[in-house]
């Protein structure tokens, strides 16, 4: 079952099951934006600005990241047609491991 | 990378270290350090064998848990990075921190690649990364090779990377005792490790390639090293500087010019420790062969983060403090263990040194096993096969035992390069060099692996191509520079070019110099690799296998089941039985024959030998030997029944019949619908027809019943009763009249049923308008007092090539109309020629009041008449036989409203009327 395009217009949980899959696409994206910022402010000539405001930037992106990621992780549902049903590890049949 | 080494400790530093135990310090004793070592590495043998044991009971939930998971992903930070990251820091500031900004990126991103992968690892049984390629580009066993010999040369420098951290490590408690001999040390860690690793790695051949034992051990040795360096960490900040705000303050005021960010390597970093925390064959390993269930991914989508994150926090403030306290030319690799030491910390010391000797062990033990899975599924056991001849795979004897024995040799072979690696390159600069040029190395698999996963269009050529010249471009860029000007390279080479040719220099190629030199190693490798794979892609054409496991790579998510690889299959299934027990195990492979015989509704162990039987046995054995081995083990069995173009196109044609028969079947209802439409319109036309059929009948009989009528009445009265002659001829005059009348009823309905069954035959003659026109008024014989017509001669000079005769019958009908039923007391006809786009229109208006609105629809129709019975003669039939003329002829004949009075337009069309110039 291809999913995109057999069902176009989705009932609201499941639209935003997917909004909140574009969320978990655009997220590195968004960090690797973010993460950029610090060689823009590169350009005093003394060469000298003190690295600890560009540690706490860094760092502070990297919470708001992580925050991100938990949020959508928990929202994100996993009984969609899209993924498989609860994966039995052990898929062979022997019962000796 | 080779700009800053890692640099051992010089002389003078272990002198100052040494001085400071001496001065009474308490320094830990060696001794101590060893026994504390060894305890710690019992306590991860119980851990491991725990976890195996609970797993083999079926309790392995704890295992199996998302945080076991997040945590064994953190064997991305290795020695390299425990130690590694504050003397990198040290050096360059924030530079260290991009190390773990690329896996947070793709942790973050992981609905992009990571799922897929983790996804297509289950689907297919990957079993390592040169798996994934192999089985990608049809199952090719060279790219397995290839694959397999790429990671172990960018693998194997690495894993003497930690070996040397280790020794560096013991080194600094030994106090003088590393003066003796350093290798001495490196040799026991490796021994120990491989002993280690073969125990848990290889005590089965799991169907999944997971290591339950193994996991658990690293999972508690990421608990360990995160909790050193944040020990450390927290001791260094509250404990020696003062707090968070000092060491900021320390930081900005320790701000050297080399700290500043470089935009080149800052992007370039990031980039690449994003791609090699997919493609490291260590972290395959853990992230998709390990994966026990797709969710736990979303967990470790931001757990993992969190761990980097933790990781990676205090590791400037251990640099800035170490460099105020710490003597100057203290080495800033070694502050998290010389740190604490210094200010007499034992304990914290020694928790350091432990998170430390686990981040190396928890390295090189995946590492190592992920390369032995490599070297035996890819090189060892094809050798074997075909050493073994073509009896292979039936032949009498253990395979299990094979695989395990060429998996643990493939384990010692593997530390032992790393030994000899770090033996040769004498562990010194040149070894520290290599971290990120072994990352550069692992990431040239990256454009066959997201082109094989995303891209239908890649093939086994393009893949091999990208490879080959990724490979070669960066052992000559980077790897062999790395040993250091001279070592490997002589001088000349470095700085003319081979041959002197000067556009081949390693850091220099195309002429483009001044680079960093990883920077440009990275981009002529990935950039050329990239563009072979695209270019021998594109212009290649994939074989049948390829196509089909193409298709399943990047459809993975449409379909993870099926596959169409075994036709026509021609191995019995005991013969599939004797190999698999002896691959499997005899018990595990009995019951998956019980189980698929039972499915097969069968009793016993042989089921029948099903296309889509051997495909899960392919599959199950895939598990433990690689998919290309696993494939060539059936094929030896099936005698070659392999895919061929027509397998594959008989598995395409069945799913185009079926579509066909669909779309067939949509298209015959389409035509069903149609036809009974048609059906309905057909017997509405009817009806119609049959209602004007009899209204016609009725209509006829009314038409002819009235003279006769009258026939017989007068003729009764000329037969029964005497009368004068006169009375008789009058009597004899209206029947004769009402006959006459009858007749041209009859003429004009024999006419029309002609004109309609279309058997009118048509003369061509040739003749002007004009001269019909005169024709039709003379024959209309209408007199000049009763109508008065009004035409343009000049006009009518229109020379026409058709049935004249006809044509003229129109016009008389109009014009006898018009004489018939125009009401002006002055009632004038005017005939206007007039030349239109598509022939000629000859307009016949009159001065009536011309003819209602809700009856110019009805008047062409027959035995349709104005005004009611009109005594004037005709049935009605008159227009309707000039509308048949007209369109046997090719014209048309219609009623044209808004003209004043009566008109009907008469269009001779161009091809039978030709203007005389």
């Amino acid at each position: 079952m291809k999913s995109p395009g057999t069902n176009r217009f989705l009932d609201r949980p499941a639209y935003r099951q997917r909004r909140l899959r574009d969320a978990a696409r655009m997220l590195p994206v968004a960090g690797a934006a973010l993460w950029m910022v610090p060689l823009l402010s590169q350009v005093d000539p003394e060469g000298s600005t003190g690295a600890a405001g560009s540690m706490i930037y860094v760092f502070g992106v990297w919470v708001v990241l992580i925050v991100a990621a938990g949020l959508i992780a928990r929202r994100m549902r996993h009984d969609d047609a899209e993924s498989p049903p609860a994966a039995n590890s052990g898929a062979s049949p022997g019962g000796d491991q | 990378m080779q700009s800053r080494p890692l640099r051992p400790i010089p002389g003078p530093v272990r002198g100052a270290i040494s001085d400071a135990a001496a001065a009474g310090q308490a320094m830990l004793s060696f001794n101590l350090l060893i026994a504390v070592s060894l305890t710690y590495v019992a306590f991860l043998f119980a851990v491991a064998f725990a976890a195996d044991r609970d797993a083999k009971r079926g309790r392995a939930g704890w295992v199996h848990s998302p945080l076991v998971y997040t945590l064994s992903l953190s064997i991305y930070c290795t020695a390299w990075t425990f130690y590694g990251a504050v003397g990198y820091a040290a050096r360059s500031g924030m530079e260290f921190v991009t190390i773990y900004l690329g896996p947070t990126l793709v942790m973050v991103g992981w609905w992009w690649v990571l799922r897929r992968l983790v996804r297509i690892g289950r689907a297919q049984r990957i079993t390592s990364i040169a798996d994934l390629i192999s089985s990608r580009f049809g199952k090719s066993r060279r790219l397995g090779v290839i694959v397999t010999l790429m990671a172990v040369a960018s693998g194997t420098p690495y894993i003497a990377l930690q070996l040397q951290s280790v020794t560096l490590s013991f080194g600094v408690f030994s106090g003088t005792g590393d003066d003796g001999d350093p290798y001495s040390m490196a040799v026991w860690v490796a021994v120990g490790l491989a002993i280690f690793t073969v125990l848990f790695g290889t005590r089965k051949l799991d169907a999944n390639e997971r290591h339950h034992g193994i996991v658990m051990a690293i999972a508690v040795e990421s608990v360990v090293k995160l909790l050193a360096l944040v020990a450390v960490g927290v001791f260094v900040v509250w404990g020696l500087a003062g707090g968070p705000a000092e060491v900021l303050d320390m930081i900005d005021d320790a701000t050297l010019p080399e700290w500043d960010l470089r935009p080149g390597r800052w992007a370039s970093l990031i980039f690449l420790s994003a791609a090699a925390f997919i493609c490291l064959p260590r972290m395959f390993q853990v992230l998709v062969v390990e994966n026990a269930d797709e969710r736990h991914l979303s967990v470790a989508s931001w757990a993992f983060p969190t761990y980097l994150f933790l990781m990676s926090l205090f590791v400037m403030p251990i640099a800035v403090v170490g460099l105020n306290l710490m003597p100057e030319g203290a080495n800033p690799d070694l502050f998290v263990l010389t740190l604490p030491l210094s200010q007499g910390q034992n304990g914290l010391a020694t928790l350091s040194f432990l998170g430390g000797f686990s981040s190396a062990t928890s390295m090189v033990i995946v590492a190592t096993i992920a390369l032995a899975t490599m070297v035996s599924n890819h090189i060892v056991m094809p050798l074997w096969l075909a050493a073994s001849g073509g009896e292979g795979p039936v032949r009498s004897g253990d395979v299990r035992s094979v695989i395990v024995l060429s998996r643990r040799l493939s384990i010692a072979g593997v530390l032992a390069l790393g030994y000899f690696y770090y033996r040769i390159s004498g562990g010194g600069s040149a070894l520290a060099a290599i971290g990120l040029v072994s990352f550069t190395g692992a990431v040239q698999v990256l454009p066959a692996l997201l082109g094989g996963i995303f891209w239908r269009g890649a093939t086994r050529r393009g893949a091999a191509a990208s490879l080959i010249v990724g490979f070669s471009l960066w052992v000559w860029t980077l790897f062999l520079p790395s040993f250091g000007m001279g070592a490997i390279l002589p001088e000349t080479v470095m700085q003319n070019g081979p041959f002197g040719i000067g556009w081949l220099r390693p850091e220099a190629l195309f002429g483009i110099a001044g680079l960093d030199p990883l920077l440009h190693g990275m981009m002529w490798s990935l950039a050329l690799n990239a563009a072979a794979f695209f270019v021998f892609s594109a212009t290649s054409f994939p074989t049948p296998m390829e196509r089909l496991q193409g298709a399943q790579f990047v459809d993975v998510y449409a379909h993870s089941a099926q596959s169409g690889a075994w036709l026509g299959s021609a191995a019995t299934a005991e013969d599939l039985l004797i190999m698999s027990q002896r691959i499997l195990g005899a018990t595990q492979a009995q019951a998956l024959f019980q189980a698929e015989a039972a499915a097969q509704g069968k009793g016993g162990y042989l089921p029948d030998v099903t296309q889509q039987f051997v495909q899960t046995l392919e599959r199950e054995l895939a598990g433990s030997v690689g998919a290309a081995t696993a494939h060539a083990m059936i094929g030896q069995l099936t005698q070659g029944a392999n895919v061929t173009v027509e397998d594959l196109m008989a598995v395409a044609d069945e799913a185009a019949q079926i579509l066909e028969y669909s779309n067939r079947l949509e298209a015959k209802s389409a035509e069903q619908a149609r036809t009974a439409r048609a059906l309905q319109d057909a017997n509405e036309k009817l009806t119609a027809l049959s209602v004007q059929k009899d209204a016609f009948l009725s209509q006829i009989s009314h038409e002819l019943r009235t003279p006769m009528t009258s026939i017989r009445s007068f003729s009764e009265i000329l037969r029964d009763e005497d009368m004068t002659a006169t009375e008789k001829a009058r009597y004899a005059g209206i029947i004769h009249a009402e006959a006459l009348r009858l007749t041209r009823l009859l003429d004009d309905l024999l006419d029309l049923a002609v004109l309609e069954n279309g058997q009118v035959q048509i003369y061509r003659q040739t003749g002007t308008l004009s001269d019909i026109l005169d024709r039709a008024v003379t024959a209309a014989g209408v007199p000049r007092t009763k109508l008065k017509i009004e035409r343009k001669r000049s006009r009518e000079d229109i020379v026409l090539t058709t049935d004249l005769d006809r044509l003229a019958q129109v016009f008389i009908n109009v014009i006898t109309n018009a004489a018939k039923y125009c009401d002006a007391p002055d009632p004038v006809l005017r005939i206007v020629v007039r030349q239109g786009g598509s022939g000629h229109t000859v307009d016949f208006i009159d001065n009536g009041s011309g003819i209602p609105v809700v009856k110019q629809a009805m008047i062409f129709e027959k035995f349709s008449r104005l005004g009611g019975e009109s005594r004037e003669g005709g049935a009605g039939l008159g227009l309707a036989i000039c509308r048949e003329i007209m369109e046997r002829l090719g014209g048309s004949i219609t009623y044209l409203p808004g003209q004043g009075g009566g008109g009907f337009r008469v269009v001779l069309p161009a091809s039978i009327a030709l203007a005389a110039q």
